[in-house]
């Protein structure tokens, strides 16, 4: 609905701009999001030596400047200076590829995702989103799928049976999660009934963080997310006491650099995505006047912090979970996926939609009210999960608990041979 | 024949992988911000070595810069490890000198003896442990390099005060 008078009109600050400072503001947003979303991965890979250098009592890299914050530069420039090999028999194109492949999927996703309130200019508002797409969701879904061809691939071209086995686990665990993962933020889309990301931003600003109405969905998508990442306690496709190093066992210099490079990216995605699907994305909290009335420049900035602030205190959870917890065992992994997660998120899809159209039914707008009943909902189903998976069934095949009759029923079959006395008979 | 599993029956507190995660997360955070490091900041920071610490040698010398060493060749004896060479000399009023005294500092194991034996307290072993060097043949510290050598001197073990206070 353009009017012929909006075509020819003067730019004006809180009015969308003309192509061409839309197209030159594109250009300039994503060579921004780039500089700042590269140095953020150089960061958090600093920020995990230094995290789990005191959660062990120790100091990390300290020596490259000023607390060592030069490091990632001393770190970078010793990967492109060392020697490149290639194994003989790697499929050569694709073993070159797989890096470029498992970093540039983490990237793509920023496209979409919005990363402050929008910022007046001379020229016309600009939205603080390098793309503002309507299907800007389904968008990163698509994405994130894609980022286990990388490894996949690298798995695949190494020829070499450690890093196949890390590719196949990588790519079983990805499918495993992936449909959890999906079906935990179809609650979100079925909140904000939009697929635009802004939307769902604005949603949460209007009704509470998702966080609290869809608890559930955002415990799962937060497991999933660790497990998309390939973080621990997920970290199966490296995982060194049985693969060496998984698929990037062959890998030397800046091609293998660019793995934990991509893992860190992965993970800065998947905190955004967690930041604004779950915790109001760049929603300034207990506020509402960053979401309404006209765009101005400090809320821009502000809500650019809130957001900056939000994906950083999700990465250092990442960091602080990596150290915490020791890695699943792999039918662990599958069993998790498959007979928790899945079951859970397929039945909170239906227990949140049913309550959504029956909140609708029964008039309640969208609102505090309807918000609050949602997180009454939540808590309880939350309490009952949390209650459920404290029963020791949570990574069930590890140890779960034999019930009473069976303890009974072995107890009688160990007494009647003790056990040292059938050791020396043998089977 | 069954193979037989011993079966424990743990209370659910103990299992729950959930109450363990929420510990461990409590234990890692407390370390996070009241981390009780351990480290030395080495070139900056060192450890005070012990009284009794025993490194590479230091040979004292008398007031006009001399080695007070009498070359009497009681060190190359006692030496275990047989890496003192001696070589004695004699001036015109008949006092003995060392015309050679080198110390193979790679052979050496550093027990002290060569310390304990000295009558005229020359030899010492020194409170030191940077010792790194360019190329081998500059472990074997020649007369001038142990008179010149200024770290502190090891002190014995003396029987009256056996823990060193």
């Amino acid at each position: 609905m353009i009017e012929p008078t909006l075509i020819l009109q003067l730019p004006h600050p809180q009015l969308p701009p003309s192509t061409g400072v839309f197209l030159i503001a594109t250009v300039i947003k994503m060579i921004v999001i780039f500089t700042i979303y590269m140095v953020g991965v150089a960061y958090s890979t600093f920020a995990e030596r230094r995290v789990s250098a005191w959660i062990q009592d120790r100091h990390g890299p300290n020596r490259v400047g000023p607390q060592g914050i030069l490091q990632v530069a001393a770190d970078g420039i010793k990967n492109i200076m060392k020697e490149e090999t290639y194994p003989s028999y790697v499929s050569k194109a694709l073993f070159v590829l797989a890096p470029g492949i498992a970093f540039v999927p983490a990237m793509m996703t920023w496209a979409v995702i919005p990363f402050g309130a929008p910022l007046p200019t001379l020229w016309g508002r600009i939205d603080l989103v390098v793309a503002d797409l309507p299907v800007g969701f389904l968008f990163t879904l698509a994405i994130s799928s894609l980022g286990v061809y990388g490894i996949v691939l690298a798995g695949w071209a190494s020829n070499n049976k450690y890093a196949l086995l890390g590719g196949l686990r990588s790519s079983a665990q990805m499918v495993s999660y992936e449909i959890a993962m999906g079906m935990s933020t179809v609650c979100v889309l079925l909140l904000a009934g939009n697929v635009s990301l802004n939307e769902v931003v604005q949603q949460q600003a209007q009704m509470g963080w998702n966080a609290f109405l869809l608890s559930v969905a955002a415990f799962i998508f937060l497991i999933a997310a660790f497990a998309e990442t390939n973080r621990v306690p997920f970290d199966l496709p490296e995982a060194e006491s049985e693969l060496i190093a998984g698929y990037h066992t062959e890998y030397s210099a800046m091609k293998f650099s660019m793995f934990p490079i991509s893992e860190y990216a992965n993970m800065i995605t998947a905190s955004a995505m967690m930041a604004t699907l779950f915790f109001g994305g760049w929603d300034i909290p207990f506020t509402k006047w960053d979401n309404t009335g006209d765009a101005t420049v400090l809320k821009a900035l502000l809500t650019f912090g809130a957001f900056a602030t939000k994906v950083i205190l999700f990465v250092l959870f990442y960091i602080w979970i990596r150290w915490t917890l020791p890695r699943f065992r792999y039918d662990q992994l599958m069993s998790l996926g498959w007979k928790v997660l899945l079951p859970m998120a397929l039945v909170y899809v239906i227990v949140i939609a049913a309550t959504v159209l029956a909140l609708d039914m029964a008039g309640i707008a969208r609102g505090p009210m309807f918000g609050a009943i949602l997180f009454a909902l939540n808590a309880v189903l939350m309490g009952g999960i949390l209650f459920v998976l404290d029963k020791g069934r949570l990574i069930s095949p590890a140890y779960s608990r034999l019930d009473r009759s069976r303890v009974e029923r072995l107890r009688a079959m160990a007494t009647g041979r003790s056990h040292l006395a059938g050791r020396g008979t043998g089977a | 024949m069954t193979i037989k599993v011993k079966v424990l029956e743990r209370p659910v507190g103990e299992v729950s992988y959930l109450r363990a995660t929420v510990k461990g997360l409590a234990l890692t955070f407390k370390h996070l911000v009241d981390p009780h490091k351990v480290t030395v900041q080495y070139p900056e920071e060192r450890w005070d070595i012990s009284p009794r610490w025993r490194g590479t040698h230091r040979m004292l010398t008398t007031e006009d810069g001399k080695a007070k060493c009498v070359a009497c060749g009681l060190c190359p004896t006692v030496c275990p490890a047989n890496c003192i060479k001696l070589v004695p000399g004699e001036d015109e009023d008949g006092n003995r000198y060392p015309l050679v005294f080198e110390i193979d500092e790679f052979r050496c194991i550093f027990c002290g003896y060569c310390q304990e034996v000295c009558p005229e307290e020359a030899i010492h072993v020194g409170r030191h442990y940077e010792n790194a060097e360019y190329s081998r043949d500059r472990f074997v510290y020649d007369l001038e390099r142990l008179t010149s050598q200024s770290h502190a001197v090891c002190e014995m073990w003396d029987p009256a005060d056996p823990k060193g206070e």
